[in-house]
């Protein structure tokens, strides 16, 4: 049986039973514990659970990801919230030159079981500093896995994946998404998990295929609809879930069914997440196209603020059909 | 003095307690212990100005006694972490010369497989964890091994190894913030060898007596240690160390000190920015290694037969640690994918689930 849940409460309620599970699991991050989350996102979490549980910390990034890695290295499983994944640029050295090399360059005698988790979109008119999407950047990091979820169901399944995991987990939420409502399995049928590298069709079709993640999936089922309807097109939606480590056999599988791909991706187009997937397609599945593949990313800028055009500026299912209708 | 009184005579801390429990083989230990790192560097230069080690070769010629002298007081629940300069830290935690001679030759039997290099060995087993080349990198680390015993429940304490120059990095604050906050069991060390690579102390750092002051920002414990004293040292190290272990307390020390050669072997100017006269006293007046034989010869602790075996002694070992580097297979190309995921290593039903490598 499923109940009806938030994302936001879906992702809680992973939490909580990681905290329930595995008495070295600890939330650390700003403003987590006695305020509840700058997203509400633990909230109750501090109450149930006490100061070693859930750990509010200054506004710190280098300082308690740096502390949260030290302490992985010894067992401990820090799980670190960044009020918004756009603040990683002050913890870099520590994600990257730490978190992501400490086990290649002791030559596999350490691992880094944390996950980073926190809201990483724009569309909220917040301005270019606070509307970083870095999936495609921080996948380019091997050691690292990343995972951007865009569904309730899907948040919760992989969030308890990520802690499981022995490798640092970057997570990517979304503020956009966080109030969204979703169909969540009951924790009375047993252990919900999705692993991690698992992309899922969203919607089946025959005809394109639209190829997302995060809430790029959401923008696409909504094109998918318009497409059906007022086209007569039938696009598969193809959520990848996770960036890496990632599904290629179910991209290449689509793609070999529909013999055509849009991918929507909230990434700049330099290097976005859609430049691998487009470069995994035409190496791998070059002679099942009918088209070339096509992309609708984020309009090449810093994030604007202005909330007239904002949504302009990010994928949206009107510039999903339009980029469709070029090759179907 | 212009009141004419004497000058006040330099504190023995060899009655301090931590050390009149050393035994004489302790002791002669220690010695042995600075004398192997010295020899140990002697012989990666040789075969760094041959060519066979790579990148860069940061030595610690000089600053012996604090990585001897303060991991001599670990036990079994006390870890260490230290930046780039850190043969010597790896040598006195009791790794072998010769997995940290074949690192830095790049071999696969070096601590790292040939992984990390000369500025990243790690030994998990022996509590030592890294090895790390970012200025000011592992000091969060250090505190997060720190935050991790008292996590666990364990009573020691983390030793964080820094440089003068790392003392104006952002994450150091950061860390100092947390430890004092948190009321994290580390202890910042931070070995003044007077230069931030070519730069002076005093063009490079705003204080007011000392760098290790600071703390007083933080309101933590701070002392300054003469570097070149081994007594002082561990004295002095025995203190935080156990404020740590006990009061879940950091502190910082700022033990001075010096290194003979450059930055790092690369640093072409290190001749340019000291003169000659400086070098030469401190191998004279202030060695620590030549001051510690004197000592313990005085308390007919040490022969000078002995003392030379053991010279004798390290200088074999390190020349046989450069015969094994050489003479070990390097990393192959298929091991350049191995050790990135935990995961994948392990061979785990994760670990085979999506594509984590994209090589063609």
């Amino acid at each position: 049986m499923s109940r009806t849940l938030t994302y936001r409460e879906a992702l809680r309620e992973g939490l909580d039973e990681e905290l329930a599970r595995d008495e070295n699991v600890v939330l650390l991050g700003e403003e987590v514990a006695q305020y509840n989350g700058a997203y509400k996102v633990t909230s109750g979490l501090w109450e149930k659970w006490g100061d070693k549980r859930v750990v509010d910390t200054p506004i710190s990034e280098a300082g308690f990801i740096g502390m949260g890695i030290g302490a992985s290295m010894l067992g401990v499983r820090p799980v670190m919230e960044l009020m918004f994944w756009s603040f990683h640029s002050v913890a870099f050295d520590q994600l990257v030159s730490n978190g992501a090399c400490v086990r290649y360059m002791s030559g596999g005698l350490i691992n880094c079981p944390i996950v980073v988790r926190g809201p990483a979109n724009g569309g909220t008119s917040v301005g270019a500093t606070h509307s970083h999407v870095p999936e495609a950047m921080f996948a380019a990091f091997p050691g690292l896995k990343v995972v951007v979820p865009a569904t309730p169901a899907d948040v919760k399944g992989l969030i308890k994946a990520a802690i499981r995991d022995n490798d640092p987990v970057f997570f990517m939420e979304n503020t956009l998404l966080y109030g969204n409502t979703g169909e969540v399995p009951d924790p009375a049928d047993g252990d919900f998990i999705i692993p991690l590298g698992k992309a899922d069709i969203k919607r089946p079709g025959t005809d394109i295929s639209l190829i997302a993640h995060g809430r790029s999936v959401l923008i696409a089922l909504e094109a998918a609809e318009i497409l059906q309807a007022e086209h007569g097109i039938s696009a598969e939606v193809l959520d990848l879930r996770t960036i890496r480590p990632l599904d290629q056999d179910a991209i290449l599988a689509t793609v070999r069914k529909t013999h055509r791909a849009v991918l929507v991706d909230e990434s700049k187009a330099f290097g976005g997440v859609s430049a691998m997937v487009a470069t995994l397609i035409q190496e791998h599945a070059f002679d099942d196209l009918d088209a070339p593949v096509k992309r609708v990313c984020t309009i090449d800028a810093p994030a604007i603020y202005s909330a007239h055009v904002e949504h302009e500026q990010l994928p949206n299912a009107k510039r999903v059909v339009q980029q469709v209708l070029t090759i179907a | 003095m212009s009141s004419g009184s004497p000058a006040p005579a330099a504190l023995d801390f060899a009655g301090s307690p931590i050390n009149r429990s050393l035994s004489a083989d302790e002791k002669i230990e220690l010695f042995r212990q600075m004398v192997r790192i010295r020899r140990f560097e002697g012989e990666s230069l040789r075969w760094y100005n041959k060519g066979r080690i790579g990148g860069f070769l940061h030595l610690y010629n000089g600053q012996e006694s604090i990585a001897v002298g303060t991991i001599s007081l670990c036990g079994e629940n006390d870890h260490v972490i230290t930046a780039y300069r850190d043969h010597g830290h790896a040598l006195a935690v009791g790794m072998s010369m010769n997995e940290c001679m074949a690192e830095l030759f790049g071999k696969a039997t070096g601590c790292s497989k040939g992984k990390g290099g000369s500025m990243h060995f790690f030994a998990p087993d022996k509590n030592y964890w890294g090895g790390h080349g970012i200025v000011a990198g592992q000091t969060p680390l250090g505190l997060g091994l720190a935050y991790g015993l008292k996590y666990l429940g364990k009573e020691g304490c983390a030793l964080c190894y820094l440089g003068d120059g790392a003392v104006n990095q952002g994450a150091f604050h950061e860390s100092l913030n947390l430890a004092a906050l948190f009321n994290i069991p580390v202890v910042y060390i931070i070995e003044n060898n007077g230069y931030s690579m070519g730069t002076s102390q005093k063009r490079s750092s705003a204080y007011q007596d000392c760098l290790a002051q600071r703390a007083e920002a933080y309101g933590m414990e701070w002392d300054l240690v003469n570097g070149e004293d081994v007594y002082e040292v561990r004295a002095k190290a025995h203190i935080a160390m156990e404020r740590a272990r006990k009061e879940h307390k950091p502190s910082i020390l700022e033990i001075t000190t010096y290194r003979y050669y450059g930055h790092s072997v690369a640093d072409a100017n290190f001749k340019k920015y000291r003169t000659p006269e400086e070098i030469e006293d401190y191998k004279t007046n202030h060695d620590p290694i030549r001051l510690w034989r004197r000592r313990l010869l005085d308390e007919k602790v040490l022969t000078e037969e002995l003392a030379e075996a053991i010279e004798e002694a390290a200088r074999q070992e390190a020349v046989a640690a450069a015969k094994f580097a050489e003479e070990s297979a390097p990393p192959t190309v298929e091991d350049i994918t191995k050790d990135v995921y935990w995961e994948v290593d392990n061979n785990t039903e994760a670990g085979a689930i999506g594509r984590h490598f994209f090589n063609d």
